[in-house]
């Protein structure tokens, strides 16, 4: 597991039924491409985060395939219609295989 | 074939002009674009892309797209050693269809944004960013 790894996810608590909200997902992480080179001339071999996705109920928001291009510390910001209430699922899909997982519930008034 | 200086100069200009006419990574993008969309035409204006003119530090650019009726965006920064960028999927939960993110730019160069549409038609849209410090490494 990379270190430091912390998925900070910003979605409001209340919503009405049907409602659009704004949802920003942050998560800490290093994003290392595969083209650099440390001291030696040695290439840093690739360590990223190539999937991230996010679920309303188990009905898919959206869903993300990153490649070395997106910056260090991941950031996304997008669009959910929120029917009732219930959970979002956000995945974040390592190289090394760890899957870091946050959920945040909404409840519509 | 003896070649005098005036020979030798006419090919020199001959190959510098058959180099000019094929920039490298553009190719690499518009292979990455044809994979994608199986040679099928280009539409334009149904998708907007948002980015700076110019970005001072090519480690983190925030880009956004829009993309109202697309099944998925695919983003490509034509000159990065490798163009693909991301590819957004949206689910029957999204509600604009836009999504916005932080990326890397290795140099002054366009991003490019190609969306699905749900009709299976394609739509481009391009943005140019001058960029201060790459963001690859070098």
């Amino acid at each position: 597991m990379a270190s430091g790894v912390k998925p900070r996810v910003k979605v409001p608590k209340k919503a009405a039924a049907g409602e659009t909200i704004t949802i920003k997902t942050l998560i800490s992480h290093k994003m290392e491409s595969g083209q650099r080179k440390d001291g030696d001339g040695n290439v840093i071999p690739r360590s990223i985060i190539n999937r991230f996705t996010a679920e309303f109920n188990g009905q898919s928001v959206i869903d993300v395939a990153i490649e070395p291009a997106i910056s260090t510390n991941p950031y996304f910001q997008f669009d959910a219609v929120v029917p009732e209430t219930g959970a979002f699922t956000f995945k974040w899909y390592d190289d090394d295989g760890d899957i870091y997982e946050s959920v945040k519930k909404v409840t519509v008034a | 074939m003896d070649l005098t200086r005036r020979k030798i100069l006419a090919l020199g200009t001959f190959a510098a002009a058959s180099l000019a006419g094929v920039p490298v990574f553009a190719s690499l993008t518009d292979d990455a674009i044809a994979t994608l969309t199986g040679g099928a035409p280009l539409g334009e204006g149904a998708v907007t892309i948002i980015a700076p003119e110019i970005a001072e530090n090519g480690n983190t650019v925030p880009v956004e797209v829009e993309a109202p009726g697309a099944v998925s965006v695919t983003l490509y920064a034509d000159g990065n050693p490798t163009p693909n960028v991301a590819t957004f999927k949206f689910g029957p939960l999204s509600a604009s269809h836009s999504a916005a993110t932080r990326i890397r730019l290795a140099t002054t160069q366009n991003v490019v944004a190609v969306a699905e549409m749900a009709d299976g038609s394609f739509q481009i849209a391009k943005a140019n960013v001058k960029v201060t410090i790459g963001g690859c490494g070098g």
